[in-house]
């Protein structure tokens, strides 16, 4: 093991939202899960989760309603990929901007 | 038990890697390493060393397997030479920057265009700045000893080490040195272990982007930037010549042999010049000085550079405080400008009182031959030479040995 006296100083990160600071600013375009569609919400119980299980920052919570947080979404649309039901959509963040994203 | 014997120092090297209980050997064979490479593979296919040898393709792929093997757990070695050397290069920064205690031995010879399989430094200097802690044997004996020292350096410091020792000049002449036992290198050398170990219970990701600025990570914890990385790599890496002081210290006291290992003094203690070098060379000028001090009465020491990087800045500056003259010889410098070392070395005198007269000289690119009589003149011109008026002539390195 390293000695005691030496801080040895690497770039290690654990996943989780936030390792590589607040990137929800990095976010283009922005997924909107319609819960008409979505498995868990459909059926009222923990199935699925595919998009928690994608999401490379652990942005979307195991919930039957599933939540995006946007402070660390970084709008990379794996989830909306592999949702096999396509109830998420990428919406360009303009659109929320204008008001019209209707969120 | 020990063991003294007569052998190759490519042969030494390997025999020193067998001692220290490696578990991965990733090399791509180039003169004039190849012979150590061979004989660790002898070693494993025999049986003799419990190692897993992976034959790459190149040298780029030689070091990302040794970055794989030692992050993964294992002690990972390998050796290159010259144009291997730089083929690496980019891997190298990298397993310093992840501050994987990795050890390299380099039998250094000069690097291409025009091919040249023969010895310089100008492979092992052109990587300096690399952030590997660089060593130099002046023979058969210290390329054993640097070895062993070296993965217990790497590993306290988590900073990789390479060791140099000279192509041919070392690497392929037969010395006699002696092997320590196996079960003393095992007490001395303690069982491998990296900070970031991969584990899958730990999962963690290792030096993907990391942003200009410190972070908070996902535990809350801030984390230091590029820059912090780098800072530290710097500072630990000025640190671990105090490291390998202690390293030196408890290597003498369980193998009998040390006591100089940032600079070798010869006969430097009343000395009006001192004459600095490198590797095999510094052995070679011993006989040069002893000559001139007995034929000509000229007061001249040979003080050795063990390390390179990190530079022993105030050490050097220090033990040349009492000197008139230093001249410097070396086997590479940087084009355009100097010697490296020079320049090293007149930037570690600039804060000191001392500044005495300093003299370049370039010598055995791509093997050219070193005469001794040829040193001993150039060594005898330049003591009695009076200080050259110019700043310009003072400073210019004198090239030894030209054929033009």
């Amino acid at each position: 093991m390293p000695d005691s006296r030496f801080k040895i100083l690497t770039s290690a990160s654990t996943a989780g939202p936030g390792d590589a600071g607040r990137t929800g600013s990095w976010r283009v375009e922005r997924p909107v899960i319609d819960y008409s569609r979505c498995t868990p919400a459909k059926l009222g119980k923990h199935a699925c989760h595919l998009c928690w299980l994608y999401c490379p920052d652990r942005t979307i919570s195991k919930d039957i309603e599933p939540q995006i947080d946007l402070e660390y979404c970084k709008g990379c649309g794996i989830c909306a990929e592999e949702c096999p039901t396509r109830a998420i959509r990428m919406v360009a963040e303009e659109e929320f901007a204008k008001g019209d994203g209707h969120e | 038990m020990s063991n003294q014997r007569i052998d190759s120092g490519n042969n030494a090297a390997a025999l020193a890697v067998q001692l220290c209980d490696v578990d991965v050997v990733a090399a791509y064979p180039i003169t004039p390493q190849t012979p150590l490479t061979e004989k660790l593979s002898e070693l494993i296919a025999a049986g003799e060393m419990d190692a897993e040898y992976v034959a790459v393709e190149s040298e780029h792929s030689a070091m990302g397997v040794c970055i794989g093997a030692a992050s993964a757990g294992a002690r990972a070695f390998t050796a290159t030479s010259s144009n291997g050397l730089l083929y690496m290069s980019e891997q190298l920064h990298w397993a310093a920057g992840a501050r994987l205690p990795l050890v390299m031995c380099i039998a250094n010879r000069g690097i291409g265009a025009p091919w040249s399989v023969w010895n310089d430094h100008q492979d092992a200097m052109s990587q300096r700045d690399t952030g590997w802690i660089q060593l130099f044997a002046k023979d058969h004996q210290e390329i054993v000893d640097l070895t062993i020292k070296a993965f217990r350096l790497a590993e306290l410091v988590h900073i990789p080490v390479m060791v140099n020792y000279d192509g041919y000049y070392l690497s392929h002449t037969y010395m006699p040195f002696e092997l320590p036992a196996a079960a003393a290198v095992k007490e001395f050398l303690p069982p491998y272990a990296y900070l970031h170990t991969l584990d899958p219970q730990q999962p963690e990701s290792l030096n993907s982007v990391t942003l200009p600025d410190a972070r908070q990570d996902v535990h809350g914890v801030t984390q230091g930037g590029y820059m912090d990385i780098r800072h530290n790599l710097h500072l630990e890496m000025r640190q671990a010549m105090e490291v390998l002081q202690e390293i030196d210290a408890a290597y003498q006291q369980a193998f009998g042999r040390g006591g100089v290992p940032l600079l070798d003094p010869y006969r430097c203690d009343d000395a009006d010049f001192v004459v600095v070098a490198m590797g095999s060379l510094a052995n070679q000028l011993r006989d040069v000085i002893d000559q001139l001090r007995a034929a000509d009465n000229l007061k001249v020491g040979v003080l050795a550079l063990q390390i390179y990087r990190p530079f022993p800045t105030a050490q050097l500056a220090a033990a040349l405080q009492g000197a008139k003259g230093v001249m410097v010889f070396e086997k590479g410098l940087s084009y355009g400008n100097q010697g490296a070392l020079y320049a090293d070395l007149k930037s570690a005198l600039y804060p000191y009182p001392a500044r005495p007269q300093l003299h370049n000289f370039i010598l055995g690119l791509g093997g050219r031959e070193i005469r001794t009589a040829d040193l001993s003149q150039t060594l005898k011109t330049a003591c009695l030479q009076p200080a050259q008026s110019l700043p310009e002539q003072t400073d210019t390195p004198h090239w030894m040995g030209l054929q033009l």
